[in-house]
């Protein structure tokens, strides 16, 4: 069987799996599904900058922590938001962000670009901690879901979790699948033209910033709808889902997962995630409780990663079947 | 007497106190081959890359049909129909050498703007690449990752992706550097037959092939223009012979 | 207001500027001479203070603990270059953020298990614990003037380092051709090593002077860091010179933005937003001029 055909059975049956899940699973695993589908979408989206258009960010949490913010800032205080205005008002805001810093920082290259992007994050959050603006250091609570009902008919409910849990797959789905499309594109071609050789881009005709900058700005729409989708989730936004130990974590996700690739991002974060609730779960022994120093282990397998995968998961299978 | 469709005028091209180029003029005229020979260090690479905007001018000017292109990006350079091939390797090695030149193809869209449909559905594109592929001998040869492939074929490729963006001047950086006899001899037959329908401005130390083909030489020496004019004046030339005294040459 | 506030908080500006010197320092020349970018610099600020507390708790003051610390610090320096960072040299931006941002979970988590997570004080030591009165009300204290001079005293023993001997030669050179140096016979592995160690050890002294003033807590690494890259940019990446006056302007800009209201323009400049024009000054720099005020332009 070729090799495409069994990548598409295999992730046939992986979308019936995750969509029986809710039937078959309780409560904490479905939401734990849920956010780690979440995450997945920000990594697909920080994995167009870095893995697809070489564009390394350590500022992608901003756009991330932007949205939730708009969704909080557009909630009436003690009523859920309209699902269909607020999310493509969150997902326009961070855009308009990612299109007014990246006109910025897409001037400059290299460390300066990787520094200019942590500038910028640092700069909102520092807005946002210090000033009394969205809540200061404490964020804002979100007490009502978003509403998703259209025009009085009500198919979801977000405030259960098994219906939340299929509104995030069913987006998980479109935004895979939109990216998936992307890289084949004309646009997709012209992106991973720059990763390898820009300045022959350049030679040949193509305009390489306005291409960076449309990249930009979509890997920034994308991590905003994964903001919002995490605000709901947890019904709070605050200043640290723009902090830069977030952009690191996501960071490592993508490249834990393997950069380039479609499904290594949503490899990361299921692995990422998992590995954080593993190391938050091992038992208690003599009084010592490892689970509450988690990131410890997490931290060694962390530098592990960054020595020995440089190809991140993805790539250690790949290896396996060349050896075959 | 063709007007020249490329010209310079009193270029020069400093890196600090160094000048790499000084004071160069010169015309390419369509239909005809200009050759840049000289001694390594001469200037000629420099040339080459201001003419296609990858180094900007210190001084001087680059005219395009008239129209002075000196403060041009690379990219509006290529964009107007000027395409050059690198002497060193400058190709997208992990892509296929059908790829490089898809690629190089596709920049002669007005826009590459497009998120959804499959770039290889291009069927236009595709047939642009495959065509320059196999004007530059490497039909055939399109499904080979370009690192994999021999230098001499690297150098066809990167001729391969000049031709995909359909110019109408040519700037060659010695395409025929590691070539074998054979190959060489297939390339100077495409130079020929290029010439027809486009200006080109070779940079090359294979003397046999400049003069196998070019209807003018210009000679440079420490960034300067020593000499130019026909392939017999620079072969009878005295001051020639004494620069290229003790170098490799004709 | 008068000048007395006024010479208070110039002298708080040049002794928090000076301190950001001594951190930033280090990371200046981790990045310049062995390009690596450290995420992790801002925790052996941390590691310098817990070590001040610890150390002065055990042995009973601060004048002991700080030489004893500097030790300890060298010796971290030396065994994660070792262990660690020696593997850096030769991976992309991409592998350094990601194993610094990993070390700095490590160290975190390390200095938790070992020291907890309380916020602690730490003593000055009673010689330098007295005030020089400035006016009736306000007086000015010794110590942060201590740490002044502290500061300045390492930063004559660091520009005599680099400018004046072998050892500040050989890291020069280091810098800007790394093979050259090896065909010299020169070990580029140990000078990478001492430099590396050399960035702990100032980072780490930093935290140790400080902690009387600043308390010791755990965020205060993740704090510090971001501002000594700001430093660093503005300075001028590799250069020791551009960090002082780098660190410096931070330091007068975020003290006076912080305690000023003026009146630019016609808006009201806040306090809060005092820490946000440091990073917008970043910004600034790295869009307009990335080579910094002293850096090498590339």
């Amino acid at each position: 069987m070729s090799r495409s055909n069994t990548l598409a059975i295999a992730a046939v049956v992986i979308l019936i799996a995750l969509a029986l899940l809710p039937f078959v699973a309780e409560k904490f695993t479905v939401q734990f599904a849920t956010r780690i589908l979440i995450m997945a979408i920000f990594a697909m989206s920080l994995n167009l900058l870095v893995g697809h258009a070489g564009l390394v960010s350590l500022g992608h949490a901003a756009y991330f922590g932007i949205a939730g913010y708009c969704l909080a800032l557009s909630s009436p205080q003690y009523q859920a938001a309209n699902f269909w205005t607020s999310l493509p008002l969150a997902m326009i805001a961070a855009g308009a962000l990612a299109l007014a810093i990246g006109a910025l920082v897409l001037r400059t290259s290299g460390i300066y670009f990787i520094m200019a992007t942590l500038a910028f994050a640092q700069m909102l959050h520092s807005l946002l901690h210090d000033t009394g603006i969205a809540g200061g250091s404490d964020g804002i609570f979100i007490y009502a879901r978003p509403d998703i009902g259209f025009f009085g008919w009500r198919a979801f409910d977000l405030e259960k979790f098994g219906d939340f849990y299929f509104v995030v797959l069913a987006l998980f789905v479109v935004v895979f699948g939109f990216i998936g499309v992307l890289r084949a594109s004309l646009f997709g071609r012209v992106i991973a033209g720059i990763r390898v050789n820009e300045p022959r881009m350049r030679s040949l005709g193509f305009a390489t910033f306005r291409y960076k900058l449309v990249c930009f700005v979509l890997a920034g729409m994308l991590a905003g709808l994964a903001g919002y989708l995490a605000a709901v989730q947890f019904g709070v936004v605050n200043p640290d889902m723009l902090g830069w130990h977030f952009s690191g974590a996501v960071l490592m996700m993508v490249i834990l997962g393997g950069m380039g690739t479609l499904a290594g991002p949503v490899i990361g974060a299921t692995a990422m995630l998992l590995l954080e609730i593993g190391f938050q779960s091992l038992p208690a022994v003599d009084g010592i409780n490892p689970g509450k120093h988690w990131q410890l282990p997490m931290g060694i397998a962390i530098v592990l990663v960054a020595l020995y995968l440089p190809n991140g998961l993805t790539g250690l299978l790949r290896r396996g079947r060349a050896d075959e | 007497m063709n007007e020249a469709i490329l010209r310079t005028r009193a270029l020069s091209r400093h890196f600090g106190g160094l000048a790499a180029v000084s004071d160069v003029s010169l015309a390419c005229e369509m239909g005809q081959v200009h050759a840049v020979i000289g001694p390594n260090g001469a200037g000629k690479s420099t040339l080459i890359n201001v003419l296609s905007g990858d180094l900007p001018a210190s001084a001087g000017q680059v005219l395009f049909d008239g129209r002075d292109i000196t403060r041009l990006a690379a990219e509006r350079i290529s964009q107007l129909g000027i395409a050059r091939s690198y002497q060193k390797t400058n190709l997208f090695l992990p892509f296929t050498a059908f790829e490089n030149c898809r690629l190089a193809a596709q920049s002669r869209l007005s826009s590459s703007m497009h998120f959804v449909r499959p770039a290889l559905g291009r069927e236009d594109i595709n047939a642009a690449a495959q065509r320059s592929l196999a004007q530059a001998g490497l039909a055939g040869r399109g499904d080979v990752i370009v690192c994999a492939l021999s230098h001499g074929e690297q150098r066809q490729v990167e001729i391969a992706m000049a031709l995909a963006t359909r110019p109408r001047v040519l700037l060659l950086d010695e395409p025929l550097a590691g070539m074998g006899a054979e190959e060489s001899s297939r390339i100077v037959e495409l130079l020929r037959e290029l010439a027809r329908d486009h200006a080109i401005l070779l940079v090359e130390h294979d003397m046999d092939a400049v003069f196998a083909v070019a209807n003018t030489l210009t000679v440079m020496v420490n960034g300067r223009v020593l000499e130019s004019g026909s392939p017999a004046q620079i072969r009878a030339s005295r001051a020639v012979q004494e620069a290229y005294l003790g170098v490799d040459g004709a | 207001m008068d000048f007395a506030t006024f010479l208070i908080q110039l002298l708080n500006a040049v002794q928090y500027g000076l301190l950001l010197f001594l951190i930033a320092g280090g990371l200046t020349l981790i990045l310049g001479i062995m390009g690596i970018i450290n995420l992790a610099h801002g925790s052996f600020y941390m590691v310098g203070a817990y070590l001040a507390w610890s150390l002065s708790m055990h042995l009973g003051s601060l004048w002991l603990a700080i030489p004893a610390g500097i030790v300890l610090s060298v010796i971290l320096g030396l065994l994660l270059e070792w262990l660690l960072i020696r593997r850096l040299y030769r991976l992309g931006h991409l592998q350094q953020v990601l194993l610094t941002y990993g070390l700095i979970l490590i160290v975190e988590e390390l200095r938790s298990i070992i020291w907890g997570d309380d916020v602690h004080g730490v003593p000055m030591p009673e010689l330098l614990s007295a005030s020089i009165p400035l006016t009736d009300t306000l007086a000015y204290p010794v110590y942060r003037l201590w740490i002044s001079a502290v500061c300045v005293v390492f930063a004559l023993l660091l520009y005599v380092l680099i400018q004046r001997t072998r050892l500040g030669m050989m890291i020069r050179a280091g810098a800007s051709n790394r093979e050259m140096v090896q065909s010299l016979g020169i070990d580029i592995d140990l000078l990478y090593r001492f430099v590396f160690a050399l960035g702990v050890a100032l980072a780490a002294l930093a935290g140790m002077i400080a902690a009387p003033v600043s308390s010791v807590f755990p965020a205060m690494g993740n704090q510090v860091l971001i501002v000594c890259f700001a430093v660093v940019v503005i300075g001028g990446i590799g250069s020791v010179k551009g960090a002082l006056v780098g660190a410096l302007l931070i330091g007068l800009v975020d003290t006076f933005g912080k305690v000023t209201e003026l009146p630019i323009g016609g808006l009201r400049f806040l306090p809060e937003l005092a820490g946000m024009s440091v990073y917008l000054l970043m910004a600034v720099v790295l869009l307009w001029r990335p080579a910094g005020l002293f850096g090498k332009s590339s």
